[in-house]
């Protein structure tokens, strides 16, 4: 049972001479209620891949499944009832005039629920947030706390799959642990599956159980996390991170 | 524990950064003292934790109404906080350079990258026109930029974010300082970008004998990069320890910090969540001094 499949995704912007394309040629299945991680530089493609799944990033080619549905041109609230996105940075994805509790009951009642009240109390307390935040506005919230409110307008639908693209690359290191550990939380408890977008191969590592390793548009590699803790990575690029991830080495020429 | 045969370039000695607000005066640095020879020295912490306040205030570069208090700031003896702001002009840029986290704000982006350099040494120096371009040129060859002739004309919009960090670097390094503050250089840049120009830096402050204060939250990094580490939490240094030993840090803050640190080679199903204990507030500033 595949939650995710992408087979030969091409994903472009502009035409003509000023076309880029962004992701070439991507493929890969994530089972329902796995983690798969997507890693790699600025400007490889891994954002643009949840973009192009998410309905943001119009201009692209192959075929995208979703809980067994091939995705059209169109996203309908069908899907955005089984898939929802968190974002990078949680500054920019409220809105600043907004309190919590009218992003979460305008994601509710779009998606038709009515018993809102309720679900907005839940849904703060399942993201580590009591009550009291409820009629804060952003700015009134430190970076970790606007996370999780992103994290609960993302759960609020009940979705079964969540995108997430660099949930904690804003945040400071101990804001990070906790919110990765919410997100770990959430995986067990509601089952979901996660297709999770970062740079530091440690923050994916930990989170997922495979993932892809992107170049230039281009997964260069699929392996588990097995192989990358025991650095068993054939693609030299693969390497290459891994040693830049373990911290600075001074070049040969400099010693 | 002076050693008289390296004497320090930098010497900090209670140094306060205050804020003056409505609700009372906040305290982003508060009294803390540390010194800097010829090595490498890191600050980290949070943010929030006042080790960008320390640079800038170094610099004299704090915003008023924020206020720098110092028993003593001394640059090879000289004391820092009895000059003038005219004064401090011809120390900026010229002994004590610094270089920020991002290129795309600290470069003009209507004027071509090799002109801006150029007038970081025209500023300082009395060369012509063609020495200062000359010495640019040069310049971005030892930042290891292949095609010094094309990114001379370059404007900053031209350039990748790793590019226009070489490029940073060689607009500070080319009035030949004697320290270098580097906040954050690396956190906008990718990580194999980030070890190139590490590593540039890395070169030029050893083939030159400077004094590099290197901010940052990376705590693997400056374990890896620098000489010598000072902790920062609430506006104090927590603890002081060789970047070498970081790993075997005492300090509960410390210890935190690194352990809710994913892994690569030591999985774990939980990340440890920081306890932050009041009491780390309010104890006394460790001091860095050499």
């Amino acid at each position: 049972m595949s939650g995710i499949i992408l087979k030969n995704v091409d994903v472009w912007f502009g035409h003509g001479a000023n076309r880029v394309d962004a992701v070439k040629n991507a493929n890969f299945a994530v089972p329902l209620g796995e983690s798969f991680g997507l890693v790699g530089e600025s400007g490889s493609g891994k954002s643009t891949i949840l973009r192009a799944i998410t309905g943001l990033a119009q201009t692209w080619s192959g075929t995208i499944t979703i809980d067994g549905k091939a995705l059209g041109p169109t996203r309908d609230s069908e899907f955005y009832k089984t898939v929802q996105m968190v974002f990078q940075d949680p500054y920019a994805s409220l809105h600043p005039r907004h309190t919590v509790d009218q992003v979460l009951s305008e994601t509710l009642s779009l998606h038709g629920f009515n018993n809102v009240e309720e679900r907005i109390e839940k849904l703060l307390l399942d993201v580590g947030l009591g009550p009291s935040f409820r009629f804060r506005y952003p700015h009134q919230l430190s970076g970790g706390q606007r996370q999780r409110v992103a994290i609960a307008r993302a759960l609020a639908p009940e979705p079964r799959i969540l995108l997430l693209d660099e949930p904690t690359s804003a945040l400071d290191v101990s804001v990070q642990a906790e919110i990765l550990n919410l997100l770990t939380d959430l995986r067990a408890k509601r089952g979901l599956t996660f297709l999770m977008v970062s740079h530091d191969l440690s923050v994916v590592s930990h989170m997922c159980s495979r993932m892809a390793v992107m170049q230039n548009g281009h997964i260069v590699e699929i392996l588990s996390v097995e192989d990358m803790r025991a650095q068993n990575a054939s693609h030299e690029y693969t390497q290459h991170l891994l040693a830049s991830s373990l911290g600075f080495t001074p070049s040969e020429a400099a010693q | 524990m002076s050693d008289p045969s390296k004497p320090n370039l930098l010497e900090v000695e209670d140094l306060w950064v205050r804020f003056p607000t409505r609700s009372g005066v906040f305290d982003a640095v508060r009294g803390i003292s540390f010194s800097l020879g010829k090595e490498r020295l890191g600050i980290v912490g949070e943010s929030g934790s006042g080790k960008s306040m320390t640079g800038r205030a170094i610099l004299r570069l704090i915003r008023k109404p924020g206020r720098v208090e110092a028993k003593r700031i001394a640059l090879e003896g000289q004391d820092l906080m009895s000059l003038s702001e005219k004064e401090m002009r011809a120390v900026r840029g010229y002994q004590i350079s610094m270089i920020m986290q991002d290129p795309k704000f600290s470069l003009n982006p209507v004027l071509k990258v090799g002109k801006q350099i150029m007038e970081a040494y025209q500023v300082h120096t009395k060369g012509s026109a063609a020495e200062a371009r000359q010495k640019t040129l040069d310049m971005l060859e030892a930042v290891a930029i292949r095609d010094p002739e094309r990114v001379f004309n370059a404007y900053p919009h031209e350039m990748s974010g790793g590019m226009g960090q070489r490029v940073m670097i060689a607009m500070m390094m080319i009035p030949d300082p004697k320290i270098l503050i580097a906040d954050e250089p690396t956190s906008a840049l990718d990580v194999s970008v980030q070890s190139q120009v590490l590593d540039i830096m890395d070169k030029l402050v050893r083939d030159r004998g400077m004094g590099l204060i290197f901010i940052s939250h990376d705590l693997n990094l400056v374990a890896s990069f620098c000489d010598r580490v000072l902790i920062m939490y609430g506006g104090r240094v927590v603890e002081v320890c060789d970047a070498d030993k970081l790993h075997e840090a005492k300090h509960p803050y410390t210890r935190g910090l690194l352990n809710s640190l994913p892994q690569l080679d030591q999985p774990r199903e939980k990340l440890e969540v920081l306890k932050r204990d009041p009491a780390w507030r309010d104890e006394p500033s460790v001091s860095g001094v050499l």
